[in-house]
């Protein structure tokens, strides 16, 4: 009964999120590399390895790619060789789980805004929504956030590919959101007027989910 | 009779009573989700009896962790709201000359410590309040802001990273958090032992507004 209310209050504390707090162009700090926490004490989640205790399989290399469509003019289809052809950031930083714990990995991809920037969005787009393989999981972002110059399409972790388990072959990866929000084995980008929700989201979580 | 509590005042002490439970049973839910401090997998060299302990269910609010979460940051606006209320009447009323601990009651504060622990057989004679209590009542504020503030730095370290590393980072705030709960703990149950114990008048001068009772003077 009250579950509704609370979820409805829990938009207000996304708009205060994105309007108040988050400044577009504030980074997360950036830690050195000797700061990185040991890969086997870095948590892989997945929706996957929930049901099945196995990660998700990785496509063949040549049937994979990352579709980008929705409110664009020009629809793309990336390959992960086109991808790691675009300038590249990396950075090493603090990963913040909504359940409280941290670590610090490096990671390596494209800004988002610069997919974002190649696609040419209309006028209309507010939102970005990632899909994956991963048992349907996905998320919605607010442009802002999805802009973000820390905001990125990893394809690397602590200076190799990523592996499996951090959600191979690309993913969505920002210091500025919460774990949830980073979807893993990307196979879409959409960019939409409405609204969309995310796994977590949709039960519950907050859905802004910035820090 | 005397007039003891403006109406401000009774209802902003019980709101954040009711208030305050609300964002700990919530907050204990949270902590379930990582009962620990610290980065992930390592030992961090500060003392937390809970460590690894889930906490009973009915010590806790929301049922899971995003239960637990809309819960907190739910009511952690009207928590603040009704601080900010709270002072700013204080302010305005001129009604914190009577509260605020100073300089000046340090002396009285020790006399009356003498008094409770039997070194002096009458009791200090006191205003509204006496010193200890002051004292007990400009900390409890104090702290109350600290809860928040740390509060918002685990809510946004990335954004409000200065007020973060204010607490001196992410995990020594979620510490701090934590550990203001059981201040918050100790501080109500000794409330509540002295007002039955000491001055039982003052439970109804805080629903009523009235006050009869041992300490009449108001200054």
């Amino acid at each position: 009964m009250l579950e509704p209310r609370l979820r409805l209050f829990s938009r207000v504390n996304d708009w205060v999120g994105e309007k108040l707090f988050l400044r577009r162009q504030r980074l997360a700090p950036e830690y050195p590399v000797s700061a990185r926490t040991e890969p086997g004490r870095f948590p892989a989640y997945s929706i996957t390895y929930n049901h099945t205790r196995k990660y998700p399989d990785a496509p063949a290399a040549d049937a994979w790619a990352l579709e980008v469509g929705g409110l664009v003019r020009n629809p793309l289809r990336l390959t992960l060789a086109t991808l790691e052809g675009l300038p590249a950031v990396t950075y090493t930083v603090k990963h913040h789980c909504v359940e409280g714990w941290t670590a610090i990995g490096t990671w390596t991809g494209v800004p988002v805004s610069t997919i974002v920037g190649l696609a040419q969005p209309t006028p209309e787009a507010r939102y970005l929504r990632f899909d994956s393989f991963d048992r349907g999981y996905y998320n919605g972002w607010d442009l802002a956030s999805a802009l973000h110059p820390q905001t990125i399409l990893a394809y690397a972790w602590n200076d190799r590919p990523l592996m499996l388990n951090r959600g191979a072959p690309l993913r969505l990866y920002s210091p500025i959101k919460l774990g949830y929000k980073m979807t893993k084995y990307l196979t879409k980008m959409t960019l939409t007027r409405d609204r969309p929700g995310g796994y977590w989201e949709d039960q519950g979580y907050p859905w802004f989910g910035g820090i | 009779m005397v007039k003891r509590h403006h109406g401000i005042v009774r209802i902003t002490h019980w709101l954040n009573a009711l208030l305050l439970l609300g964002m700990i049973a919530s907050g204990l839910q949270i902590y379930g989700a990582y009962a620990h401090f610290g980065p992930r997998g390592e030992p961090y060299p500060l003392p937390n009896p809970w460590d690894g302990t889930g906490f009973p269910e009915w010590a806790r609010l929301g049922g899971w962790l995003a239960g637990g979460l809309n819960w907190h940051f739910a009511l952690a606006w009207p928590f603040v709201l009704t601080g900010v209320l709270y002072i700013a009447f204080l302010v305005v009323s001129g009604e914190w000359r009577s509260l605020l601990f100073r300089p000046r009651d340090l002396r009285p504060a020790w006399e009356m410590q003498r008094y409770y622990l039997g070194l002096r057989q009458e009791h200090p004679p006191q205003g509204k309040h006496n010193a200890l209590q002051k004292l007990a009542y400009t900390t409890i504020v104090g702290l109350g802001a600290l809860a928040v503030a740390s509060g918002f730095a685990i809510y946004k370290p990335v954004q409000l990273a200065w007020l973060t590393a204010l607490f001196g980072g992410y995990e020594l705030a979620r510490y701090w958090h934590f550990l203001l709960v059981w201040v918050f703990v100790a501080f109500t149950l000794l409330h509540v032992l002295l007002v039955l114990l000491v001055d039982p008048a003052s439970l109804r001068a805080m629903v009523s507004g009235w006050y009869q009772g041992r300490f009449p003077s108001h200054d």
